[in-house]
């Protein structure tokens, strides 16, 4: 099974890579910047999450919606920013593909001239509702602003969310845009992917067309900081839910880093779906639950995984934490079964398998080839990811447990409904929320 | 090569494309087995459609049919719960059931390799289910909790409530999680009989997607679910007349950094011969990012990350919906907004040249992308299972979307809306917005109790 390739560099740095797939009269364009909210220093969150939305406002040579001539192409399109990086992608049908690089290599090149405080301004409002919307409306919907605050130090840029601090948006100026797309938005800090209905050779031709002339920038030095955690972090957060919800996390191995692939299958065979052990005892057993899943959350310089679990009525955080690590030390001292590891392995392949339909979006194969190419740098690493999983054994899985799933150093947030602070986990105290 | 920046290059000529070929049997119980062959990747993409969903909820049981859903994979035979989800886990498999209002959905997607195991137990969890009455009782509870959970989260509590306001004790007046009191009346032989009378091969359809043959998969079907009978009660009616509520209603939700809307009406159904103008109509309308109302709401005024608008179609007459998160401050403009957009597509600012040439090509010109992956055209061969489309449905789309005209547009929102119709329902703080909300020409915003649906 592999995801086959080509790659070039163009003479500004700029990487390409192409992927042939012709069963669709489709071609995904999938580009990325190497800069997530990583790159924010404490004060300016959230800036390149609102910078992703002021590239979809127009460039110079288009300074009108970026929206409207894919969408009358027949394209579907949209951008993301995480910690890490910012992708933008398009899949167009086959005879749209210029259009596509044409409009990529504008707003790559050619922004900042189109760009004005109106537009900044709008995008700001929109932003401060998407906030609003996906964070301060939602249940238990500030949890990862006060996880990721207890996990990493205010010093390290996993210590807020790629949403951003709502002071921090309200006080980010024009001038901060012009300073940012020039370190970070330039060839030489980006990769493309080209994946679908292309003849490699002329896509390659095209790509060079477009993107050739735009000079490069300096190289973005990497960010390298680390994290610790003093202990058994205990915070609660009172919110407008119903029922408590508890959050355990601990600090974890970064991407593809060794314990990576380990701690994802042990996260999944504690936690996730009906066969998981903490499902069958929290939710199918003995009831103190209503649901719980887990995950092992891997970004570029760091990671953390997470168990999470709401209570039933009539039960507290304190019980539910309880059987939570009931198992976590039962799978450190007796490992997992050879059937939870075969499990593993077998659900591994498929979800590979799975990956492999989409030429774009989310996800699709030009995605893959990018965050493997930025993070790794080697897109061929499709097969190699896979068999990270296949090599996990029941004793690797158990030490990555046993040293990293640590319960003496750990994050306990605890959410409960407003005025029920005896819900949470004991000795907890007010966690402070931006 | 050089690029000519001086203007966007125009995108070429489509090239054609081939839409799934669909095998078609009939097992002699009546069940339809239809198939696509699809070797991309070496998967298989199972779909079981039954024609019956929360719709068919008897009186006072409102729910009924999506804890049914809910027991089927519970285990079936000696098999429990936890041993029927170890089996498909062990294939690997990616397993759901979904429920709607028409219809009740359980699919499976594997590795080819695995086919002839994974529709062995897809055929147990939906045909063959335990339903025991100790598994029932953990279902119904964890519904019930959800119940608690989803009266803080405005979305929900907005759908909820818009539908009563919309179709009142109509099958479509609820949504299919149902309501404390009709769960906690519920007994475990209610779900058993409502298996008995609905999940029925005369009303199923079992798709399969991906590197499989339609001969070996009719075998296989009939081997797993030849034996599998009985008829079923007959399509819902309904009997009840559409209520006419208040104009403008709110759910108060104290202190809310945001308005949650909802804007529209019982419209029309998936048999509409107007369907493919709808489309166009709602395309220029809210349907897409560059919409007229999310270029209004968003782009022009910054009130939400996004607004949109839908008509659902059904096999009944579906709703309309324009759904948003606004902020709190921009409530009553935003409905004013909005509902001056719906008015003035059916005539009084008709959709341009432009407007018209750009909604039709984002609905033709992408069509083929619909039809990538082994899910995609399983989910869109089970849409001409459920609305009995003509098999020539995917290829006719196309020419028939080019022919809308702009005086068809307006025609067809003419017929299938109307403003003085249209209901408006907020969850949000009503001691902010009240008094704005009241001078928006709609009437006293009626407030309802959080609790009332």
């Amino acid at each position: 099974m592999n995801l086959p390739f080509t790659k070039h560099t163009l003479d500004n740095g700029l990487d390409v890579l192409l992927h042939e797939d012709h069963a669709c009269p489709i071609v995904a364009v999938n580009l990325w910047y190497h800069v997530g909210s990583k790159n924010e220093r404490p004060g300016h969150t959230g800036f390149a999450h609102l910078f992703e939305h002021l590239m979809f406002e127009g460039s110079q040579h288009h300074d009108r919606g970026f929206f409207q001539p894919l969408q009358g192409a027949g394209a579907t399109l949209n951008g993301s920013t995480n910690a890490d990086r910012t992708n933008y992608w398009e899949v167009v049908p086959t005879g749209a593909l210029e259009l596509a690089l044409w409009m990529e290599s504008d707003r790559m090149g050619y922004l900042l001239p189109a760009l004005t405080e109106a537009k900044f301004s709008n995008q700001r409002d929109v932003v401060l509702n998407e906030r609003r919307q996906n964070y301060e409306n939602r249940p238990y919907g500030l949890a990862p602003m006060a996880l990721l605050a207890a996990l990493f130090p205010p010093d390290h840029p996993y210590h807020w969310t790629t949403i951003g601090e709502i002071a921090d948006l309200e006080a980010v100026g024009l001038e901060e845009v012009h300073a940012f797309f020039r370190r970070y938005y330039h060839p030489g800090n980006a990769s493309i992917a080209l994946a679908g209905d292309i003849d490699a050779d002329g896509a390659l031709a095209l790509v060079d067309a477009h993107f050739g002339e735009i000079e490069r920038g300096a190289d973005v030095e990497p960010v390298r900081v680390s994290a610790t955690l003093p202990g058994d972090v205990r915070i609660r957060f009172e919110d407008r839910v119903e029922l408590p919800r508890l959050y355990l996390a601990w600090l974890s191995p970064a991407m593809f880093a060794e314990g990576d692939a380990d701690l994802d299958l042990a996260t999944d065979l504690l936690a996730n779906g009906k066969t998981s052990r903490l499902y069958r005892r929290l939710v199918f057993e003995e009831r103190m639950a209503t649901d719980v899943s887990a995950a092992q959350n891997s970004r570029e310089i760091a990671g953390y995984a997470q168990i999470t679990a709401t209570a039933a009525p009539g039960h507290t955080l304190g019980e539910i934490e309880g059987v939570i690590l009931d198992e976590i030390v039962r799978l450190t001292s007796e490992g997992p079964t050879d059937g939870e590891i075969e499990r593993g392995r077998i659900q591994a392949e498929s979800q590979f398998v799975f990956r492999l339909q989409t030429v774009g979006g989310f996800g699709g194969k030009s995605d893959q080839l990018n965050a493997y190419n930025v993070f790794k740098g080697d897109p061929a690493y499709f097969q190699r990811d896979l068999e990270r999983y296949q090599v996990v054994t029941a004793e690797s899985l158990r030490l990555a447990v046993a040293r990293y799933l640590d319960p003496g150093r750990r994050v306990t947030l605890s959410i409960v409904p407003r005025d029920r602070i005896a819900l949470a986990a004991p000795d907890s105290t007010p966690a402070v929320v931006s | 090569m050089t690029i000519d920046r001086g203007r966007l290059p125009q995108p070429g000529p489509t090239r054609p494309f081939a839409f799934p070929a669909i095998d078609k049997s009939t097992l002699p119980n009546g069940l339809r087995v239809w198939t696509v062959r699809h070797t991309q990747v070496p998967i298989v993409a199972f779909m079981l459609l039954v024609r019956r969903g929360a719709s068919s909820d008897p009186p006072g049981k409102d729910g009924l049919a999506a804890v049914s859903a809910d027991m089927l994979d519970e285990g079936s035979g000696d098999r429990s719960a936890i041993d029927m989800h170890e089996a498909l886990a062990r294939l690997g498999a990616q397993f759901d059931t979904d429920i709607g209002s028409d219809a009740t959905v359980a699919s499976v997607t594997v590795l080819s390799r695995f086919a002839d195991r994974a529709l062995g137990l897809l055929s147990d969890i939906v045909v063959r289910p335990a339903m025991r009455e100790e598994d029932f009782l953990r279902v119904r509870q964890l519904r019930l909790h959800r119940l608690t959970q989803i009266r803080d989260m405005p979305g929900a509590v907005a759908d909820r409530a818009f539908l009563k306001l919309l179709y009142g004790p109509h099958p479509y007046g609820h949504s299919p999680i149902g309501n404390e009191a009709s769960l906690a009346a519920m007994h475990v032989d209610d779900v058993r009989a409502f298996h008995e009378q609905t999940i029925r091969p005369s009303v199923a359809t079992l798709l399969a997607v991906g590197e499989c043959q339609h001969d070996a998969i009719v075998q296989l079907v009939t081997d797993c679910l030849g034996a599998w009978t009985g008829a079923c009660d007959g399509d819902v009616v309904p009997t009840q007349t559409l209520p006419r509520g208040p104009r403008l209603s709110i759910v108060p939700r104290p202190k809310a950094p945001q308005s949650e809307l909802r804007i529209g009406q019982v419209s029309v159904g998936r048999d509409t011969p107007d369907y493919h103008a709808l489309l166009v109509a709602n395309t220029i309308l809210g349907g897409q990012f560059v919409s007229r109302i999310n270029l209004n709401l968003r782009e022009d005024k910054g009130l939400t990350y996004g607004a949109r608008t839908a008509f659902e179609f059904r096999r009944m007459p579906g709703p309309f919906v324009l759904q948003a998160s606004v902020q709190t401050s921009g409530t009553a403009s935003a409905i004013g907004e909005s509902i001056g957009e719906i008015a003035g597509i059916r005539g009084a600012r008709p959709v341009t040249a432009d407007e018209l040439s750009l909604g039709v090509a984002a609905l033709t010109r992408g069509y083929a992308r619909s039809f990538e992956t082994a899910d995609q055209i399983a989910r869109a061969v089970m849409q001409l299972a459920l609305y009995d489309l003509p098999d020539d449905y995917f290829a006719q789309f196309v020419p028939r979307v080019e022919c809308v005209t702009a005086d068809e547009v307006s025609r067809v929102m003419t017929r299938h809306l109307d403003p003085d119709r249209l209901t408006t329902l907020v969850v949000g703080d009503v001691d902010t917005i009240g008094q704005d909300l009241g001078r928006l020409g709609l009437g006293d915003p009626v407030v309802l109790p959080p609790d009332a649906f």
